[in-house]
């Protein structure tokens, strides 16, 4: 059953791609160079069909082409085959959560070599059933949405494949029992994001975020990577049974990297923490995220919110055994997720783009979830993990019915007054946006204060810095939420064309909103004794988690005072009050304010300028790099005094003597037989002589 | 059966092929033809043969196999022939290669196309005897015989700047063989024969060691290419056709880490741990420098051969950290590399046959109008990236963990590769393959044919079923690796005992 709930997905992207294939082959059959010309006529026409739809937005391919034969086909077979996975991990969820039958499925030997052994396995406890839950549950439901949300997209069986390949690769990211196969699903996923992104190839800008995606993501599989080394070599392994066995034994003990001595678990948690800081967009590696953005909805919503971003927060959890060791990296974990959730959310607030300003939410919360992770209450991220994808899976599909309805206009300043055109998607977003912003009694009430309760009850140095972040985070959540809705929902129209030809989204796309809307109600409470009770997670996560003798957050997160655990819906009321106030009573405020602190303004609108800091410090000089070393360094030195100053000086000496330099390569060759044959000789000669 | 000389069968059928060709007459269509033909039929019973070899081949033993021995000149060189985990995968990838850079060459060489195949027949036999020679002067007939055709491919066949391109191999490759030609008779000299044999049993003197190893290194690294030596490649790539950046690439770029993992390392194992330093310090710069280099490239093929370079450096670092998965890292690099690289210049030649233009500027969009290309060439970019579940990932993987455990600068160092090599691969693709088709010249393009389909299908099937179950290949060399490893450490041990 385990291998169905992985491989189903990955049927399904073989059999898609065979029809993408198929398809776009037809279109464009094959030629040699020898068969030019025999079908301008087609070539020119496809080309002129390209150049007239270029009208921007969320679309690059216009409506021109037809659809691609075996379109639905595709869909079908990805979406069937998708909910069947999604079925069983339910099963399984109930199976290993609720009944505790764990399971270890060995596959086929992958790695080999010497003491190195690497094997292909699938590791089900009840960390890997919470995540396969969540990955099947939104991708199953954004495979649906798809089908009405790429309708007029005339390559959708490529699309599909790839929301399987990302489903495949994302499972086998969860389900992994050793480090190396956890790094095949995580770059899987990269892989999967970088095709999603730039799937409308024919936008540079789709294009340039889809390498921005993979190569931030590459700098934090940098240091994932040297974590696995540093593993290896102290450990011997890269089996998480090993290693959590070896861990304890390995406390205090150091390590010699590089030229310096560090603490042997502090260094390597931190090096693997680089590539959760990756692939979960937090700060100085969250670049690529907002960019992302340029892919299709569906994908953000799958990718960019509820599955792939929460694979930092994941590995974190699944290597609790070495964190709750290493208390330095502990440290820095919640100095990280709280820098996070408060610098997005400043980004948040002034942002205009749909999508972007969900995508700044993502990474605030992402942010959340590291704080919870960090003060040693990985249980409590992993609730706001499971809580979030549901309601952040909701904030982007719906966005994406209001693209949808909007004929792909993303500026929230041309809406407004869409409430009452698509007031099924108006009222998704309000559950979205209740959940997310701690409304009491949804979803992420319960996550969310429970993360910020553990952060005034830890005893991490960086504790108080995480608690006052968190809750200044959601105030600033809530404001830059609810102006999202007021923007886009309430006032008067902005452009009226557009307001006028809004349409509410099919029951393909509104069926998924549903269910996510309804998730995002109602997955608060039923599991919070799983996630947050003292014994219920113990009972539910038990060995999958770990938690040192002297880590007790999660009691005494329960026994903060009073005051504490209202303050978040004190700071939602605030957040909401304030957004009422801005953009519906009084529209003039932020625009006086905006003007007013114009530099803040723009600091903020600039997303605290580190993609120009990073242009300056790394692409410009990489780029002058390359280039001198390879005019100076290959051209002028290795060149210059090499081979082309030998040639030279041998040309200036032939010129003058005899003109042996004709430039035949049989001269060449002729001369290296000539060497080879006086060896021989010389060989038949000496041992001749001996004889 | 087992009384057949195998080893010498697959090694000297492609030229039994050439002497074939040489003996067919006609430059006419009909001449041309027959000339492709038995050139393709030569290269693939040599690889069916060599699959018998394969069945046969027995992974667990670390010794010789196939042996053949035959006394030749003047009886004291001796044609010693056997193939060991190390040198097989290398005969095996030869053998699969040259099929494929056959049917490769069908349409777009028009010219001298007898003299063509037999260069690339007797080209096949020369890099299988490199190999599987197991005598030294024999091993230098092979080593610097093959050089000859390769000449005279890029000479003959290539681009505009083939004279140029030529003699900068020459020079490079011309220092490095005088050097390496008396460190052969110097180890004659010391150890009274020229048996690989019985030299890697020899105990070499530590003087002896080092000059030799010098020697060795100089021709080697030229081959690899090694920084600084580096720079003939990507002229030569530039200006060689297709199918002989394909052999270039794929097999004779494998003969600089062949050579050190077969003379270096083990006859030379206290030079080796003196100068492994050195070679590190190479490596890492071959791999960030050229890396570097490749992001800035305007030209396809200079941009591939520049990430040759920068994995070839994975493999010299592999090989010296001398640790099993170091060098069984090493290995496997150099087949995986071979396969990839190779892919990636029929890629191009895919391209340039139909545009004849190797700049990447003058592409772009390409994906609109040849979809399967776009495929193609999206698997082999994503395994030069070393993506997991591709062969790339396997080599640079252990090649680098091997590294960690005796070096974490230099192993830290090299990863940074890893993140430019997603650079400048995803940066070509994109340029070439996305975006939109607005060059008029590639309007019309189309995409690959049932030939080009042919060539790529089992490139393609080897690079993800070695990604994902590598054991094939990490079993073949394993127990030589382990020998030679074993053989080092002990040497490492006593030279340290030594310094103390």
């Amino acid at each position: 059953m385990y291998q169905a709930i992985v491989f189903l997905p990955l049927l399904g992207f073989v059999l898609a791609a065979i029809i993408a294939i198929a398809g776009a082959r037809a279109r464009n059959p094959g030629g040699g160079p020898e068969e030019h010309g025999h079908d301008s006529g087609h070539g020119a026409q496809s080309h002129d069909a390209h150049a007239h739809d270029a009208h921007g937005d969320d679309h690059g391919h216009g409506p021109v082409e037809p659809a691609a034969m075996g379109s639905r086909a595709a869909e079908l077979i990805t979406t069937t085959l998708l909910f069947v996975s999604c079925a069983l991990s339910w099963i399984a969820f109930v199976q290993v959560g609720l009944f505790h039958q764990d399971a270890h499925v060995r596959m086929l030997p992958f790695i080999f070599s010497g003491d190195l052994k690497v094997e292909w396995a699938l590791r089900i406890d009840t960390l890997t059933a919470v995540m396969l839950v969540v990955v099947t549950t939104v991708s199953s439901l954004v495979h649906l949405y798809s089908i009405g949300y790429m309708a007029e997209d005339p390559y959708r069986p490529r699309f599909m494949a790839y929301l399987s390949l990302f489903t495949f690769a994302m499972l086998m990211l969860v389900t992994s029992d050793n480090l190396v196969q956890m790094f095949f699903g995580w770059e899987g996923v990269g892989l999967a994001s970088y095709l999603l992104i730039g799937f409308w190839y024919q936008k540079p800008e789709a294009n340039a975020a889809a390498i921005k995606a993979f190569v931030v993501n590459r700098v934090g599989d940098f240091g994932f990577a040297l974590g696995i080394f540093a593993l290896f070599m102290v450990t011997g392994a890269v089996d998480f049974e090993t290693i959590f066995a070896q861990a304890p034994a390995l406390t205090g003990k150091t390590i010699h990297f590089l030229s310096w001595n560090f603490d042997m678990l502090t260094v390597i948690c931190l090096m693997l923490f680089v590539g959760a800081m990756g692939k979960s967009a937090q700060f100085l590696l969250h670049t690529w995220l907002p960019d992302a953005m340029e892919g299709p909805t569906p994908v953000s919503a799958l990718i960019h919110a509820a599955t792939m971003v929460t694979a930092g927060v994941f590995m974190v959890a699944r290597l609790s055994p070495l964190f709750e060791l290493a208390p330095t990296a502990q440290t820095f974990v919640v100095f990280i997720g709280a820098t996070t959730a408060l610098f997005a959310a400043t980004v948040g607030l002034v942002q205009n783009d749909i999508k972007r300003i969900v995508a700044y939410s993502t990474c605030s919360q992402l942010g959340y979830m590291f704080v919870a992770m960090g003060t040693g209450a990985y249980s409590v991220g992993m609730y706001h993990l499971f809580t979030h994808a549901f309601f952040k899976a909701l904030l982007f599909l719906g966005s994406g019915s209001v693209i949808h309805a909007m004929h792909h206009e993303q500026d929230i300043r041309n809406m407004g007054g869409l409430k009452d055109k698509i007031p099924f998607t108006y009222w998704a977003m309000t559950i979205g946006t209740l959940a997310l912003t701690g409304f009491p009694f949804t979803a992420g009430y319960f996550s969310k204060d429970a993360i910020i309760e553990a952060a005034f009850a830890s005893h991490n140095p960086m504790a108080l810095y995480a608690f006052l972040a968190t809750t200044i985070g959601a105030l600033l959540t809530a404001f830059y939420s609810w102006r999202l809705v007021f923007k886009t929902f309430h006032g008067k129209p902005h452009d009226q064309k557009h307001y006028d030809a809004a349409h509410e989204s099919p029951l393909t796309m509104t069926i998924p909103l549903a269910a996510l809307a309804a998730g995002s109600l109602l997955a608060g409470y039923p599991f919070k004794e799983m996630f947050v009770g003292h014994h219920g997670v113990e009972e539910f996560f038990r060995e999958s988690l770990k938690f040192v003798a002297s880590n007790h957050i999660l009691e005494e997160m329960h026994r903060v005072p009073y005051w504490i655990a209202m303050l978040p819906t004190l700071m939602l009321a605030i957040g909401f009050g304030t957004a009422w106030i801005f953009y519906i009573r009084r529209p003039d405020i932020p625009v006086e304010l905006a003007r007013q602190h114009d530099s803040l303004y723009k600091f903020l609108l600039n997303k605290w300028y580190i993609d120009e800091l990073y242009d300056f410090v790394f692409v410009r000089p990489a780029k002058w790099l390359g280039y001198t070393l390879w005019k100076k360094g290959d051209g002028w030195l290795i060149d210059g005094f090499g081979p082309d100053g030998v040639s030279a000086r041998v040309l200036d000496v032939t010129r003058n003597v005899v003109r042996v330099q004709t430039g035949y390569l049989y001269h060449y060759a002729f001369t290296m037989l000539i060497g080879v044959a006086a060896l021989v000789t010389w060989f038949m000669f000496s041992t001749g002589g001996s004889h | 059966m087992a009384s057949w000389p195998i080893l010498s069968i697959t090694t000297f059928l492609p030229l039994v092929g050439a002497l074939f060709i040489m003996m067919l007459n006609g430059e006419d269509e009909s001449g041309k033809r027959n000339a492709r033909w038995v050139a393709l039929w030569a290269t693939i019973v040599t690889f069916a043969v060599s699959l018998m070899m394969l069945a046969r081949f027995d992974g667990a033993s670390a010794e010789f196999q196939f042996v053949e021995k035959q006394p030749w000149l003047a009886g004291t060189i001796i044609y010693h022939m056997g193939v060991d985990g190390i040198s097989f995968p290398l005969v095996m990838l030869t053998t699969a290669i040259l099929p494929i850079c056959i049917i490769a060459s069908w349409q777009s060489i028009q010219v001298r196309v007898k003299e063509y195949m037999i260069a690339f027949l007797v080209l096949e036999t020369l890099m299988i005897g490199t190999f599987s020679a197991l005598d030294l002067v024999l091993f230098y007939l092979f080593f610097e015989g093959g050089l000859i055709p390769m000449f005279l491919i890029i000479g003959v066949w290539g681009g505009p700047r083939r004279v140029y391109a030529s003699f900068k191999f020459f020079l490079y490759t011309l220092l490095g063989s005088v050097l390496m030609l008396l460190a052969i008779m110097a180890m004659y000299w010391s150890a009274g024969t020229t048996d690989i044999v019985a030299l890697l049993k020899f105990k070499f003197s530590y003087s002896l060691q080092v000059w030799a190893w010098l020697a060795f290194f100089a021709s080697l690294a030229v081959k690899m290419p090694m920084w600084p030596v580096h720079t003939w490649l990507p002229d030569a790539h530039v200006e060689a056709p297709t199918a002989g950046s394909v052999v270039l690439a794929a097999i004779l770029l494998k003969m600089g880490g062949y050579g050190f993992l077969r003379f270096s390392l083990p006859m030379f194992p206290e030079a080796s741990v003196l100068f492994a330093p050195l070679v590190f310090g190479l490596s890492v710069i071959a791999i960030i420098y050229t890396s570097l280099v490749a992001m800035m490239q305007e030209d396809v093929k200079k941009l591939i051969a520049y990430s040759s370079v920068a994995h070839m450096g994975f493999v010299t670092m592999g090989i010296f950290a001398m640790t099993t998965q170091g060098v069984a890292g090493g290995v496997f690099q150099m087949i995986s590399h071979g396969i990839v690289s190779g892919a990636l210049f029929l890629c191009v030649g895919v391209v340039y046959d139909r545009m004849h233009t190797r700049e990447i500027a003058a592409y772009g969009g390409l994906v609109n109008r040849m979809p399967l290309f776009a495929a193609v060439f999206l698997i082999f970019t994503l395994a030069n990236v070393g993506l997991p579940g591709t062969s790339g990932f396997v080599g640079e993987f252990l090649t680098l963990i091997g590294t960690f455990k005796v070096n974490t600068w230099v192993a830290s160092l090299a990863t940074i590769g890893v993140i430019l090599s997603a650079c400048y691969a995803l940066w070509l693709y994109r340029k070439m393959v996305f975006g939109q088709l607005t060059k008029p010249a590639l309007l019309t393009i189309r995409d690959l044919t049932p030939r080009e389909i042919l060539i790529f299908v089992p490139l393609v099937v080897l690079t993800i079923l070695f990604g994902i179950y590598p054991k094939p290949v990490l079993d073949m060399s394993a127990a030589s690796v382990s020998a030679l490893v074993d053989n080092l450490q002990t040497s490492a041990k006593k030279s340290v005992a030594k310094g103390k």
